[in-house]
C-alpha cells in the first residue's frame, strides 16, 4: 500500500471508528445514534447561524493550538496557555473599556495589549527555565492559577466590586454587523482573520527565519545547538514569549470578539487545555493546528446541539466527543494496523 | 448522448416544477385553514410553549435551576404540554460562552417564552433580545431593559433574614457560618439579610462568611464546611447552588461519625430536606425558599394569556410569598418557630426593612 493512501486512510478510519464506538455508547444508553449524529451534523453545518458560531468557536482554538505547538517545537511544554489566555482576555477588555480612541488605533492597541500580557505570562516561566532550570510545566501550571485569580481581582477592582466590567467600546470590538447579519446574528467576528494570519506568521517564523531554525534546533537537541554556538537560554525565553503572544491573542478573541467584556470566572475556560490536544492532533505544525482546531471547535460547538435536537443528556455527549477525539489522536495505532494489513497482502 | 442528457434534464426540471408547485399550494392552504376556523382544529399549534436555559449549575443542581425547571414542568403539566418542541424544554449551559447560543437555539425552535435563569445570563439575554425582537424573553435575578424582556427579582434578603433569625435562635456555640457562591449582587443580598437576621437576635454571635467563587464546585463547599465545623461553627447557611451540596455532604459525614453531633445546614432556593437525610435523622434545619418555580409559572401564565409584562420588573418578597422558610419538619421547636413568625410579621408590616448590601 502506498504511503499516500495510508496517510489519507488513517484519519478517515479513526474518525469512523470513533463514530462507531460513540454510536454503541448511545445505543447502550438507550438513545438513537442516527438522530444523535444528525443533531451533531446540524449543530455544525445545519444553518448559516451554526456555521458562524462554529467558526467563532474554532478561532480561539487555533490560537491556543498555535501557542502550544510553537513551544512544543522548541522543546517546551507550555501548559500555561490557559493562564496566558486569561491575562490576554483581561488586558484586551481593559484597554477596550478604559480608553476612547478612533478604531484605527483602539482595536490594534487592545490586541497588542493582549499579546503583551500573554507574552509577559510566558516570559516568566521562560526566564525561570533558562536561568534556574525550573521546569516550565510546573511554573506554567501554577501561573494559570495566578492568572485566574489575579484577573478576577482586577475585574472587581476595575468595576467597583461588580462581577462584570461591562461592554468594551465599539471602537475596540472585533465583531461586525456585516458578519452578524450574514450569519443570522451569530457571534462570528473578524478574529478568524487574525487567527489565520498568525498561522501564516508561525509558519514564516519556523520555516523562513534564522530564529525559527534555531528554535527548532533547540527543540531537537539543546546540547547540539549549544555546541553549534546558539544561545539556548535566549531561545527558550523567546519561544515562551512568542507562545504567550499567541495565547494572549486567543484571549483577545474572547474579549473583543465573542464576549465584548470580561467577567469574574468561577474556573478555567478550558480553551488553553484543549489547545494542547489541538496542537498534538495537528502534529505541532501550523497547518495541522488549523485542522486540529477545526475538528475540536466543530465537535465542541456541534455537540451542544445534541441535547437540543436529539434529547441526549450532556454527559453522554461529553463521552461521545471524547471517544471521537481519542480515536483521532490514536491514529498511530491504526496506522500500524493498516501498514501490517498491507504487508500481509503483499506477502501473499 | 446529448439528446438523452437533455431529456433527463428536462424531466428533472418538470419533476422539480411539480414538487415545488405542490409546496406552493400547501403553503397557500395552511393560512386559509387557520384563518377559516380559529377555534376548531389546529389545537396543537395554538398551545403556548415555554423553555429555559440553565446557568452552569445545571438543571439538577438541587437548588436554583432545578426550582425553575420544576416551575416549567408544573406549567407544562397544568396545560397538557409535552417535553420537546412546541411544549416545554430546557438547555443546559456548560460555560458562559453557551448562554448566547442556547438562548438563540430555543428562540429559533419557536418557543413562545424563553427564560434565562440567573444573574450570569444578563448580557446574553440583553443581546438576544435586541437581535430577536419578536421573541419573548424573561430573566431571573437581573434586570434587562428591553421591551421584550420581563425581569424577575427576589428579595432574598428578607428570606435570608428569617434564616439568620432561625440560626441565631438555634445555635449553641454562638458561631454560625455562611457559604456563598460567587460574590455577585444576588448572593450579597443573601449575605446581608442573613447577617442582619443574626444580629437582630444576638449581635454577639460570630458569623464566618466565606465565598467559594463558584456555583458548581461541591468539593470546595465540602472543604469550606469542614473548616467551619472544626472551628466550632454549628449551623451553616449556604447560598452556593451546586457548591452547597458539598456543605451537605460534610455535615452528613460528621453526623454519621457521631450521631450526637450538633451540626445543621440551612438549605437554599428549594426545600433541601432530602439532601440532609442521614439514616433516620436529618441535618437540614430548614431551607430559605426562593420560589423561582412560582415566579416562572406566574410569568408563563401571564404570557399565555397575552399579558406578557415585557420591559417590566417583578419583585417577589416575603409579602408576595416569593421567599420564606421551608417546613423544618420538627428540627426547629414550636416556640422558636413562633418567634421567627414574629420577625416575619415585622417585615411584612414594613416595621423592619432588611438591608440589601452588607454594611
Amino acid at each position: 500500500m502506498s504511503n499516500r493512501i495510508v496517510n489519507i486512510l488513517v484519519p478517515v478510519i479513526s474518525v469512523i471508528l470513533g463514530l462507531l464506538v460513540g454510536a454503541i455508547v448511545m445505543l447502550v444508553s438507550g438513545y438513537n445514534p442516527i438522530e444523535g449524529y444528525a443533531a451533531l451534523w446540524n449543530g455544525i453545518f445545519g444553518d448559516i447561524y451554526s456555521i458562524g458560531e462554529t467558526i467563532r468557536q474554532i478561532t480561539p482554538y487555533i490560537l491556543a493550538g498555535l501557542a502550544v505547538a510553537f513551544a512544543f517545537r522548541s522543546g517546551l511544554f507550555n501548559i500555561g496557555v490557559e493562564g496566558q489566555l486569561i491575562v490576554g482576555w483581561f488586558a484586551a477588555a481593559y484597554v477596550g473599556i478604559a480608553f476612547e480612541l478612533p478604531k484605527m488605533i483602539h482595536l490594534p492597541l487592545a490586541i497588542l495589549a493582549a499579546a503583551a500580557a500573554g507574552a509577559l505570562w510566558g516570559f516568566i516561566p521562560g526566564l525561570l527555565k533558562a536561568k534556574f532550570k525550573v521546569h516550565e510545566v510546573i511554573v506554567t501550571i501554577m501561573m494559570n492559577y495566578i492568572a485566574l485569580h489575579t484577573s478576577n481581582a482586577l475585574v472587581r477592582a476595575v468595576s467597583d466590586g461588580d462581577a462584570n466590567t461591562g461592554s468594551i467600546h465599539q471602537t475596540a470590538s472585533l465583531s461586525s454587523r456585516f458578519l452578524e447579519n450574514m450569519t443570522d446574528f451569530s457571534r462570528l467576528h473578524f478574529g478568524i482573520l487574525i487567527a489565520l494570519a498568525m498561522v501564516l506568521l508561525m509558519w514564516l517564523i519556523l520555516e523562513k527565519t534564522t530564529l525559527g531554525f534555531e528554535l527548532k534546533a533547540v527543540g531537537l537537541n539543546q546540547h547540539a545547538s549549544e555546541y553549534a554556538g546558539m544561545n539556548v537560554n535566549k531561545n527558550i525565553i523567546l519561544a515562551m514569549v512568542i507562545s504567550g503572544v499567541f495565547a494572549g491573542l486567543a484571549g483577545a478573541m474572547e474579549a473583543l470578539g465573542t464576549f465584548g467584556f470580561v467577567s469574574v470566572k468561577g474556573g478555567f475556560t478550558g480553551i488553553g487545555f484543549d489547545g494542547i490536544a489541538v496542537a498534538l492532533l495537528g502534529a505541532s505544525t501550523p497547518l495541522g493546528v488549523i485542522f486540529g482546531a477545526t475538528l475540536f471547535g466543530s465537535l465542541k460547538y456541534g455537540a451542544t446541539n445534541m441535547p437540543n435536537a436529539a434529547d441526549i443528556p450532556e454527559e453522554i455527549v461529553s463521552i461521545i466527543i471524547a471517544i471521537i477525539i481519542f480515536f483521532v489522536a490514536s491514529g498511530y495505532v491504526i496506522r500500524l494496523f493498516v501498514e501490517r494489513l498491507g504487508k500481509k497482502k503483499e506477502a501473499k | 448522448m446529448t439528446k438523452r442528457k437533455f431529456g433527463l434534464a428536462l424531466s428533472m426540471v418538470l419533476a422539480a416544477g411539480t414538487i415545488l408547485g405542490a409546496c406552493g399550494a400547501a403553503e397557500e392552504e395552511t393560512p386559509e385553514g387557520t384563518t377559516g376556523d380559529t377555534t376548531g382544529g389546529e389545537t396543537e399549534e395554538s398551545k403556548f410553549s415555554v423553555a429555559m436555559v440553565t446557568d452552569i449549575g445545571g438543571v439538577d443542581d438541587k437548588s436554583f435551576n432545578q426550582s425553575a425547571w420544576e416551575g416549567i414542568e408544573k406549567f407544562g403539566e397544568d396545560n397538557g404540554l409535552e417535553k420537546g418542541d412546541g411544549g416545554y424544554d430546557y438547555l443546559q449551559s456548560k460555560s458562559d460562552a453557551d448562554y448566547n447560543t442556547n438562548l438563540n437555539k430555543l428562540v429559533r425552535r419557536d418557543f413562545d417564552l424563553v427564560f434565562g435563569i440567573g444573574f450570569l445570563m444578563e448580557d446574553a439575554v440583553n443581546t438576544i433580545a435586541s437581535q430577536q425582537t419578536d421573541a419573548q424573553l424573561a430573566i431571573i435575578d437581573a434586570v434587562v431593559d428591553q421591551p421584550n424582556v420581563a425581569s424577575v427579582l427576589f428579595k432574598e434578603q428578607e428570606g435570608s433574614y428569617l434564616a439568620g433569625v432561625a440560626a441565631a435562635l438555634m445555635t449553641k456555640s454562638k458561631k454560625i457560618g455562611f457559604v456563598g457562591g460567587m460574590e455577585i449582587p444576588v448572593i450579597e443580598r443573601f449575605e446581608a439579610g442573613f447577617l442582619a437576621g443574626v444580629a437582630a437576635v444576638d449581635p454577639s454571635i460570630v458569623v464566618d462568611v466565606q465565598y467559594t467563587g463558584a456555583f458548581d464546585k461541591a468539593e470546595l463547599g465540602k472543604t469550606t464546611a469542614n473548616r467551619m465545623y472544626s472551628s466550632g461553627v454549628d449551623i451553616i447557611f449556604h447560598a452556593a447552588g451546586g457548591t452547597g451540596n458539598g456543605v451537605f455532604s460534610e455535615a452528613k459525614e460528621l453526623k454519621t461519625k457521631d450521631p450526637d453531633a450538633y451540626v445543621w445546614v440551612i438549605g437554599v432556593d428549594s426545600d433541601q430536606y432530602e439532601e440532609g437525610k442521614v439514616g433516620d435523622t436529618n441535618i437540614t434545619l430548614t431551607s430559605m425558599l426562593k420560589r423561582v418555580d412560582i415566579a416562572v409559572q406566574n410569568l408563563s401564565n401571564l404570557a399565555m394569556e397575552g399579558n406578557f409584562p415585557g420591559g417590566e420588573t417583578t419583585v417577589y418578597g416575603l409579602v408576595e410569598e416569593g421567599v420564606g422558610l421551608a417546613d423544618s419538619r420538627g428540627a426547629i421547636p414550636e416556640d422558636v418557630l413562633a418567634q421567627i413568625d414574629e420577625y416575619a410579621k415585622k417585615i411584612v408590616d414594613g416595621e423592619v426593612v432588611v438591608p440589601e448590601t452588607v454594611e
